[in-house]
């Protein structure tokens, strides 16, 4: 299968979000995708796998123009995509999500479904219960289902987006291998739209960079992390600075906290945070990191054991009296939890800038005109949030904090971001770290979590291991130590 | 490119414009249709409702009688819609109104010794009203704990205490509150005249003091909503109330208190029922006004500046329509008929409206941020 993206255009109101893009994609390659938050290349992979119609252009497939719409016509036309998080059914087993869709009728043959995915499971090396429940299933394994699934109903071209996010070493390198295979052996054309250079430089053979909806770049690898971003951003990018802070006295302490819900139970975990203070969170998706963040402030029931800020008393107090004393909470769902779509920019200043009962619209105009300015937001005071990319989006939640919090507790502060939005958001935080704001922050990229970190405590089912020095872990100790490797 | 844009925004302003008028003079069709199936003409049928609303004094008042429950309820309703609640309770908050507001007039018709004649009537009709008041809040108040505290759905919990409300008020008029006469569940005895909201002349039989509170309530809500921190975090809460909890707002109390100012609306609103429309507590004295109010905020989608207008034209309708079975033999519902399918064809129409501007690509990026 030969892939010819043609002159496409996608508008999005006034942004031009797709701008005459032409490329072609050859049978057997592993393609990256690269480019900032909003650049442009979820839309086009979108385009390619049915979610979206092009505005102009056409798609031409093995010398063919198709016009499918909708992503169950791009997978008859051979074209599937693996989303971040894949789109299947909790409450089934692997194996009737395997079936879903898959063609057959009414009563379609089970057994012979059950062989095919012991089959895969041989072939790639994977892990698939037929009768586990998907709702059990680790990202990682979510994925390799995927995977089989889109394999299954004859797809050509497999788009995967963001996919060795939440997984850990070893399911990456199992990802890797099957994504190789698939290429050499069975000609696939792979699409891998990552933010992670190291990814795209170990597994592909060709990256596209996207700069605001134009094709910029072209480039058969190898090539080094330094040249991509130079055709990601224009520039490269001095790398992150660590400047080392004055750590003060213990601001937040949890002591001997007991946390349950349905799936994990913790017990006896001890945290002392100091002013200045960074502290990461590690582990595999669902390990008990966030349920523990989230208990801190007031967001989840501590069944035994006590907060403190300061030394006031605050365990199981409702979130408000948490930030009323400087400990204020971020949601890794921006727009799910954090922001509201709906509401303007202007809107979500006069909600946060102060407890006065009637509201200055002026006044928050101002303030938030200046914090677009301070803070290089690409977006109107009068836009609704969810207009906003991504990295904008986490922009605005940085200047709707107060001045000096002190305890910031992030889940994933700089998740789905581009290098750029990410290291951004890094010098705002340190720079809060300076004037005495601790720092408790989880991430699903273990060397955010050691380059930021000044102390590690690494989740696994609920128990916890703690790294007393970051500076002293390498990649592959907190790899392991995220399997559960603790001893 | 400036062009482009002024012709853009042009084709924009038409297309909502005829999303707007389209499922009107469908609406009306559609009523016009069912009139000519029934052999009746269409043109004399809106002449008999104009008539009907407009054709004396006394009629123009029972309009702005109408007028002044619809617009009370539908202004609480703003409020809870606002936090995202459902409060189809208003029915139940309004009887409980009636039944309240019922309180000190039943005091003086069953206890001899009083003469509501010593009392000033401001200081009666004003109590009475805020035992009103009371009464909406407190089943207001059932509703938002049960939704709030104990995450029971409040369409659910507003059903249930609208029927209990219901039965307490029979209860009400067939015991303790029984007429003299003897206990027909038709109503209790008619109030005393001392205690009975004035009205402005008996040519002109509406309440000038009650036209006031539907002013001041209007005034008030608006500011309320518009330029304040509660507000703000209404709408915060019923878009979002996740993300409103993170960003401070107090979502238990910011949902309970939409609750009780609705609440209260609509116990002012059942007590102009009981102490004007009928002079005594009658069962079901709200008369699915609460109802109505919830189709004129589905109608302006909670835009609030828009209530009085067009309570003003559901009241003109249903209270013209009440010479249709006089004139032509014709059921009053026939008035019903033309409000339901006007709600259900804007509500249709807006999520068109949305379609067609979603399709046209007309909105920025898709939630996740990105392009």
């Amino acid at each position: 299968m030969n892939i010819e993206l043609q002159n496409i255009h996608k508008y999005f109101g006034r942004v031009h979000a797709n701008n005459d893009i032409t490329i072609t994609l050859n049978a057997g390659q592993i393609i990256g995708v690269l480019g900032e938050n909003g650049a442009g290349k979820s839309t086009l992979m979108k385009i390619l796998s049915g979610y979206q119609p092009a505005d102009s252009g056409q798609i031409l497939i093995d010398g063919q123009v198709m016009t499918y719409q909708g992503p169950r016509a791009a997978i008859k036309a051979g074209i599937g995509m693996l989303q971040q998080d894949p789109l299947d059914v909790g409450a089934f087993t692997v194996l009737e999500n395997y079936m879903f869709q898959a063609e057959g009728g009414i009563l379609p043959n089970r057994r012979a479904a059950y062989r095919e995915l012991i089959a895969a499971n041989e072939r790639f090396g994977f892990e698939l219960d037929p009768n586990a429940l998907v709702e059990n299933l680790s990202i990682a394994q979510r994925q390799q289902l995927e995977i089989v699934r889109l394999l299954s109903l004859g797809v050509k071209t497999l788009i995967l987006d963001e996919p060795t996010t939440g997984i850990s070493a070893e399911q990456k390198q199992a990802l890797f291998d099957a994504l190789r295979q698939l290429a050499s052996e069975e000609q696939l054309i792979v699409l891998l739209v990552s933010h992670k250079l190291e990814d795209v430089i170990t597994l592909c053979n060709s990256v596209f960079v996207l700069r605001n909806g134009e094709l910029v770049g072209q480039q058969e690898m190898p090539a080094t992390p330094a040249e991509l971003v130079t055709m990601m951003f224009g520039e490269g990018l001095p790398p992150p600075e660590r400047e080392s802070a004055q750590i003060g006295d213990v601001t937040f302490r949890v002591e001997d906290v007991s946390i349950h819900d349905g799936r994990i139970n913790m017990t006896g975990i001890n945290l002392r945070i100091r002013a200045g203070e960074v502290i990461g969170l590690a582990g595999l998706e669902g390990s008990g990191q966030e349920l523990f963040m989230r208990a801190c402030v007031g967001l989840h029931r501590i069944h035994s054991g006590e907060v403190y800020v300061q030394d006031r008393r605050m365990t199981n107090r409702p979130y408000r009296q948490f930030m009323k004393h400087g400990v204020l909470f971020g949601a890794a769902g921006r727009v799910e939890e954090g922001l509201i779509a709906g509401m303007s920019l202007t809107e979500h200043m006069a909600l946060s800038m102060d407890q006065k009962r009637v509201i200055n619209w002026q006044t928050a105009q101002m303030r938030i005109q200046d914090q677009i300015a301070h803070y290089n937001i690409r977006g109107r005071a009068t836009d609704n949030i969810e207009q906003l990319s991504g990295g904008n989006q986490q922009r605005v939640l940085m200047a709707l904090l107060p001045e000096h919090p002190s305890v910031l507790v992030l889940e994933q502060p700089t998740r789905g971001l581009d290098v750029e939005s990410a290291r951004w958001i890094w010098q705002q935080l340190l720079a809060r770290r300076k004037t005495g704001t601790g720092i408790i922050f989880s991430s699903a990229e273990l060397d955010e979590v050691i380059t930021y970190s000044d102390r590690i405590l690494v989740f696994y089912a609920g128990r916890v291991h703690e790294i007393a020095d970051a500076s002293r872990t390498t990649l592959d100790e907190l790899g392991h130590l995220i399997g559960g490797e603790f001893e | 490119m400036a062009n482009l844009n002024n012709t853009d925004s042009l084709n924009a302003v038409l297309v909502r414009l005829a999303f707007f008028i389209l499922p009107i003079i469908i609406s009306l069709a559609i009523s016009a249709l069912l009139v000519i199936a029934v052999d009746r003409d269409p043109m004399e049928v809106s002449q008999l409702i104009w008539e009907g609303a407009f054709r004396n004094q006394r009629s123009q008042a029972g309009v702005l009688n109408l007028f002044i429950t619809l617009v009370l309820v539908s202004i609480g309703l703003i409020v809870t819609f606002r936090a995202g609640l459902w409060n189809i309770g208003v029915e139940g908050q309004m009887m409980m109104g009636a039944v309240f507001a019922s309180i000190i007039p039943m005091a003086f018709l069953q206890n001899e010794s009083l003469d509501p004649a010593a009392f000033p009537q401001p200081l009666i009709v004003g109590g009475s009203i805020l035992l009103a008041m009371f009464g909406g809040i407190l089943w207001a108040t059932l509703v938002g704990i049960l939704k709030i505290y104990l995450g029971i759905n409040e369409i659910f919990g507003g059903v249930a205490l609208n029927a209990l409300a219901n039965v307490g008020a029979i209860y009400l008029i067939s015991g303790p509150w029984e007429p003299d006469i003897g206990g027909s569940a038709q109503g209790t005895a008619p109030f005393p005249k001392e205690t009975l909201i004035p009205q402005i002349s008996s040519e002109f039989p509406t309440s000038l003091l009650m036209l006031v509170i539907c002013a001041v309530a209007f005034i008030v809500v608006t500011f309320m909503l518009t330029r304040t921190r509660w507000g703000l975090s209404l709408k915060a809460n019923g878009l979002n109330d996740r993300s409103a909890l993170l960003l401070g707002v107090a979502t238990d109390r910011i949902g309970m208190s939409a609750f009780w100012v609705c609440g209260a609306l609509a116990g002012i609103a059942g007590s102009y029922r009981a102490l004007f429309t009928f002079d005594s507590l009658r069962p079901l004295a709200s008369g699915g006004i609460g109802f109505l109010g919830l189709l004129v905020v589905l109608l302006v989608s909670i835009r609030i500046i828009w209530v009085p207008l067009v309570a003003f034209i559901f009241a003109a309708i249903l209270s013209g329509s009440t010479r249709l079975r006089i004139s032509l033999q014709l059921d009053s519902s026939l008035a019903s008929v033309l409000q339901g399918t006007l709600v259900l064809l804007v509500l249709l129409s807006n999520g068109a409206r949305d379609a067609w501007f979603r399709r046209r690509n007309t909105t920025q990026p898709d939630q996740s941020g990105e392009i």
